[in-house]
Order: C-alpha cells, then sequence, then structure tokens
C-alpha cells in the first residue's frame, strides 16, 4: 500500500464522511443575553439539563446572568427554588430584573442536606428552575443533579468557584465568569457544538 | 331506594389480620379458665383442623404451634364504626347492623354510575383495607342484610324483584325472631315465600307483633326504624404491636396501615388533616411525634411519607408496645385542581407535597418565600411571608443582602452610584443614617455600600450586585 490516496477522493466515494454533532432543537431556555444565546449550540441554556457557573468571587454578575431567565419563569406555571443561597436574595433587586418573588421558593438546608434537597426540587417536576450553591459535590453528585433534572424536566444551575474548572464535570454547559479586566463569560463546555473561542461580553447594568 | 349491604362474616379476625405481615395459624378465644374455646381462626389455623367453638385445650392437643389472642368485643366495634365511616363517603345515609353495614345507595349512584361500578368501587376499598366482605343490594335495608347472609354478589333492584327472591330463603337464614324461625319449621314453614303467604292474623296470635313488623321491614311495607350513623369528628386509632419494638424500622409497617386508614376515614367525611399525633406507647409513658402540614391533606401515600420522615428522626427512650394516631381537628378539604395546559410532566409532584417533603427532614421553616415590607431600611425591607406588594424601588438595589453590614477593607472602592441617603427609624429605636453607594472593588465585584453621612470613609458592605 505505497499508493497515496487523496482524501477528496474517498469522500466522493462515500467510503469516508466527516461527524457532525446533531444539531440541537433551539431556542427553548433563552439565557436573555443576545451575544450569548449566539454562541450556545441550542440557542440558550440546555433545557432539562444541569449548567454549571464557576466564578472567581462573589458579586461579579453571576446571578445578572440567570435573572432574564427566572424573570421569565416566574411568569409561569412552575416554581423557582433556590436552595440555601449563600446570603439573603434582596427582594427590591431581584424586582428590578422582573422577578416575580412570589414564584421564588427559598429553601433552608444544612451543607449535608443541600444536595437531597435539590435533587428532590428538581426530581419533582413542578420546578421550573433550581438554584443550587454546592460546595461539597463532587463528580457523582453533579451526575445525580444532572439526571434528576433530566428526569424533572427542569433548569439546574450548580453556582460553584473557579477552582473547579479543572475537574471534569458531567453538566451539559460549564460557564466560567471573569471579572477583570472587564466582565466577561467563557464557554468551558457545551453539549452539542463547538466551544467558542472568544468569550461573550456580560454588560454589566444596575438595575 | 335501594340499600346496600356489606357483611362483615370476618370482623374480628380482620382486624388483628390485617396489621400482620406473616399469615401463621392464628385463633381468637374468648372466655375464661378451662371455659376458653376458639371464636374464630384463621385459614393456616382451619387447615390444621382448628374449628371455630372448639377448646383452646382440644386445639392445643392438635397443634402444638399456633397464636391465640383474646376476642375483644370493643375492638371489633370499633372496626365496624370504622368502616362505617369509610362507607360513609358514598352514602349520607349509613346504619350498623350486626356483623353488617348497610347504606342507602339510591341517590349514590348519579355521581358514581350504576350499581356494579359502585359495587366494585366498595370493593376495591374493603380489599385495600384488608376486609372481607359480602355484598348485596336489594330495595330494603334488611333484605339486603338477608341476602348478603345467603350469598355474595346478589343485587335485586326493583321491589318485584325483591319479593320473587325473598321467596326461596330458607328461615334459618331469614334474620327473623329466633323464637318463630325455630318453631316455624316444625309447622312444615321452611321458607320465607311460605311465611309470608300465610294469613297475618293468625301470624300475630301465634308470635306476636314482633315478627309482622320484622316481615314487613323486610318487605318494605314498614320503616326501617334503623339509627343513621354519623362519623366522629376525631380519628382516633390505636394498635397493640406484637412483640416489643427497639427499632423504628420495625414500626413503618403498622404506620402505612394507620396512615391509609387515616386517609380512607378523611375520604370518608370528605375532610383532611392538618395536624395529627402519633404516640409511641412504652411499659412506663409514650413518646409523642408530631406531624404537621402546610394544608389539609388526605393522599394515603403521602401522609405515609411524611409520618415516616418524622419517625425517623425520633429516638426511642424505651421499646414500643403500641401505637396510636390521633387526629383531632379535620377541617375541609379542598383538592388542588391542575390546568389543562400544565406544563410540568405528567408524573410530576405537586409543589405542596414537594413543600412537605423538604420540610419534614429540614424543619418546618425549611421553605419560605420573600416579600417587601413598606419600611425602607434594608435589613426590615423584606420579610418571610407569601405575600409581595410588588413596589418598584427607584433606586438601585443589590440582589445579593447581608444580614447584616460588614466592613469593606483594602483599598478604597470606586464609586459608580450614589449616593442614596436614608435617614429614618428614628421613632423606634433602630435608627439609620446611611449615604448608599454602588461601588465597585479592585477585584470587580459590584457591591452595596454605605459610610456615615458626607464622609467616603469607613466602608460598609451591604450586599452585592451579582
Amino acid at each position: 500500500m505505497a499508493a497515496v490516496m487523496p482524501l477528496s477522493n474517498l469522500l466522493d466515494a462515500r467510503r469516508v464522511w466527516r461527524g457532525r454533532a446533531e444539531p440541537l432543537p433551539a431556542g427553548e431556555q433563552p439565557t436573555g443575553w443576545a451575544a450569548l444565546d449566539a454562541v450556545l449550540p441550542s440557542g440558550g441554556w440546555p433545557a432539562a439539563a444541569l449548567s454549571e457557573i464557576l466564578l472567581p468571587l462573589d458579586g461579579v454578575g453571576e446571578l445578572q446572568l440567570v435573572l432574564p431567565t427566572l424573570a421569565r419563569l416566574s411568569q409561569g406555571a412552575r416554581a423557582v427554588v433556590l436552595v440555601a443561597p449563600p446570603y439573603l436574595p434582596c427582594v427590591a433587586g431581584w424586582r428590578q430584573h422582573g422577578v416575580d418573588m412570589r414564584r421564588i421558593e427559598i429553601v433552608s438546608a444544612t451543607e449535608a442536606d443541600v444536595l437531597w434537597a435539590t435533587e428532590q426540587c428538581l426530581r419533582s417536576g413542578s420546578c421550573a428552575a433550581v438554584l443550587a450553591w454546592p460546595r461539597q459535590a463532587d463528580d457523582r453528585a453533579l451526575r445525580r443533579l444532572q439526571v434528576a433534572a433530566d428526569g424533572g424536566r427542569a433548569l439546574a444551575f450548580a453556582f460553584r468557584d473557579r477552582q473547579h474548572l479543572s475537574n471534569a464535570s458531567p453538566a451539559a454547559l460549564r460557564l466560567e465568569l471573569e471579572a477583570r479586566p472587564q466582565a466577561r463569560v467563557w464557554v468551558r463546555k457545551c453539549r452539542g457544538g463547538a466551544l467558542p473561542a472568544q468569550p461573550v461580553a456580560l454588560p454589566r447594568a444596575l438595575h | 331506594m335501594l340499600w346496600a349491604c356489606i357483611a362483615l362474616p370476618q370482623l374480628a379476625l380482620d382486624g388483628v389480620l390485617r396489621r400482620r405481615a406473616d399469615a401463621g395459624p392464628l385463633v381468637l378465644v374468648a372466655g375464661t379458665g378451662h371455659a376458653r374455646s376458639i371464636v374464630a381462626a384463621n385459614a393456616a389455623a382451619r387447615e390444621a383442623g382448628l374449628r371455630v367453638g372448639q377448646r383452646l385445650s382440644a386445639a392445643q392437643a392438635l397443634l402444638a404451634q399456633f397464636e391465640a389472642l383474646p376476642y375483644q368485643p370493643e375492638r371489633v366495634d370499633q372496626w365496624h364504626r370504622f368502616l362505617a365511616a369509610v362507607a360513609y363517603r358514598y352514602s349520607a345515609e349509613v346504619s350498623l347492623l350486626p356483623h353488617a353495614i348497610v347504606l342507602e345507595v339510591s341517590r349514590s349512584l348519579n355521581l358514581f354510575g350504576s350499581w356494579p361500578r359502585l359495587e366494585s368501587l366498595l370493593r376495591a376499598d374493603l380489599d385495600a383495607l384488608g376486609f372481607r366482605h359480602r355484598i348485596s343490594a336489594a330495595p330494603t335495608p334488611h333484605a339486603a342484610h338477608v341476602l348478603a347472609g345467603v350469598a355474595d354478589g346478589q343485587a335485586v333492584l326493583t321491589d318485584e324483584q325483591l319479593r320473587h327472591a325473598l321467596q326461596r330463603i330458607p328461615l334459618a337464614q331469614s334474620r327473623l325472631p329466633a323464637a318463630a324461625a325455630e318453631a316455624l319449621p316444625g309447622m312444615g314453614i321452611r321458607t320465607l315465600g311460605q311465611l309470608l303467604a300465610l294469613p297475618r292474623d293468625g301470624l300475630r296470635r301465634r308470635f306476636g307483633a314482633e315478627l309482622l313488623l320484622a316481615l314487613d321491614r323486610l318487605t318494605g311495607a314498614a320503616p326501617a326504624g334503623l339509627e343513621a350513623y354519623r362519623p366522629p369528628d376525631r380519628f382516633d386509632l390505636r394498635i397493640e404491636l406484637t412483640h416489643e419494638v427497639e427499632a423504628i424500622g420495625a414500626l413503618v409497617f403498622p404506620l402505612r396501615r394507620m396512615t391509609s386508614d387515616l386517609s380512607a376515614y378523611l375520604a370518608g367525611r370528605d375532610g383532611g388533616v392538618q395536624r395529627f399525633t402519633l404516640q409511641l406507647e412504652h411499659r412506663e409513658g409514650h413518646t409523642e411525634v408530631k406531624v404537621g402540614l402546610l394544608a389539609p391533606e388526605r393522599e394515603a401515600g403521602m401522609l405515609f411519607e411524611l409520618a415516616r420522615a418524622r419517625l425517623e428522626q425520633v429516638q426511642l427512650p424505651q421499646p414500643v408496645i403500641a401505637m396510636r394516631l390521633l387526629a383531632r381537628d379535620l377541617p375541609a378539604f379542598v383538592p388542588a385542581g391542575r390546568d389543562l395546559f400544565d406544563e410540568r410532566p405528567a408524573n410530576a409532584l405537586p409543589i405542596e407535597q414537594l413543600r412537605e417533603r423538604l420540610r419534614a427532614r429540614l424543619g418546618d421553616r425549611a421553605v419560605h418565600q420573600l416579600g417587601s415590607t413598606t419600611d425602607p431600611r434594608p435589613e426590615l425591607a423584606q420579610k418571610v411571608t407569601a405575600h409581595d406588594d410588588g413596589w418598584q424601588e427607584p433606586s438601585p438595589r443589590p440582589t445579593w443582602l447581608f444580614e447584616r453590614p460588614i466592613p469593606l477593607r483594602g483599598a478604597a472602592p470606586r464609586i459608580l452610584a450614589g449616593p442614596e441617603r436614608l435617614e429614618t427609624g428614628w421613632w423606634d429605636g433602630g435608627e439609620v443614617c446611611r449615604d448608599y453607594y454602588v461601588v465597585e472593588t479592585a477585584q470587580g465585584q459590584r457591591g452595596w455600600a454605605f459610610c456615615a453621612p458626607g464622609e467616603r470613609d469607613g466602608w460598609m458592605l451591604h450586599g452585592w450586585f451579582a
């Protein structure tokens, strides 16, 4: 087999073909950030799946990223649940982002119960989105959340420290937030599409 | 009028057997000393040759190993009334007859469908509760009672059919006054049909008015004269365990029975339960487990799961010998409606049940909502409530709020907006006088910080614009 065959011949003969990911159905859960929707394969959050948001610090726009989605979901029939948030959600501030606070359920749980409570909420099927701040979540725990989100048709958001970026994660989408020199979002993993090479700017408004 | 009769041939035995998982030979005995005799025996015991009416000593000679429990008439009465409460779900006219329950169902058929359908509903309920039964229907309650005694599943829907059906009933099964039922066969009268054909005057002279009244009640010529059953306003169920239980796990099976009984009782009253108490009785004293719900509920699985979650947190100081379920206030139950265009998955757990499940494990106050108040002080501007007035604050507010402000250390932050002066609270001692700014730290975090009026120093951070 010394003869070198050009690849184009094989392609033309249909003996070799290029793999391509199945295009995802678009636009079910837009993030509310047009620039981010444009680079995400499903045109928004992966529906019924876990999205991981990795932060360097608190207060760098992590809620701003999800608040347009929460505002939209809080108009729907299903509840939005916050499991053990690190601070108190400020009612006036959330309302300035258009969130109906009557649809937001806050669950206080100890560190040991956070994953259990998150999984219960996701699995129940009566929550549109569940936000959690797990501190001791390993690969298996996140996989359980991913499965529960799929079973309950809910959006799951896990906010974690940026140090976890080097660990593999079963989340369908991983976003990393950057505060300096300006607020930007890196897509670090997205199921069903290629990773965008450039970060997406996150314009920060006060309200 | 159409009356259904539920005959309960083994009420005493079923009441005992239904809370047991095993099925070894078991008999109920009554009497004292050497006169103790068997009044009921389960299938395994009958197979071994034990019979009702046998002396206990004779039974012990036949079979080495069997369980003999005392026959408790008051317990039988309790189950009888419990089943009447369950039947109350299907009719407002329920009465107790010996070893039977009768209920007027002609109007219930409008709601539940034809008689065969209602009959299958009744049977499903009784099967689920673990009581053997025979069901019949007739235009009068006493006739239904007689028919249920003869065979299972008879339905006589019109007066004409009733006359016909009564013809062939032997007097021994007719539940007529004992004196007449014993004397008449000696005179050649063996069936109800023969008796009904006799002249009434002669019967009255020979057996008194009592027999005629019984016959008239049977055919519907006289009112049934039954006392209507009213379900009590509280639920109280106590079961004694067969042995001393030291592990909570062994209480789960009886607990499931108790909560499903409670659920059946609530369905009968068309009510729900919001609070109930489980009493775990020890040799001395008892442990109380209180179960509280946010809204009245009556679904058996949910009541069981919640009670179980509470029970599992209990440390038993002593072994448990009996368990009691008490529910005193039974408010009206409003079933949750579901929208036709509901976007939830078909097998979704309703949000109310999710809340209860979380509360059962995490504590009563674990699930809450936040709403705003009219107080401008950030610490008091929001509170735990289901009410939210929707007031739009014109000045920027953060999305994360700290429970109390913390000092902002490091280099002086960059000011993005402000100041917004809050000067209030002088009337209640919690006076606040602050200039709030939106600031950005050197790391790019946006915070909501304040300092004393007019100063740009001593920053206190009160929240994040996350």
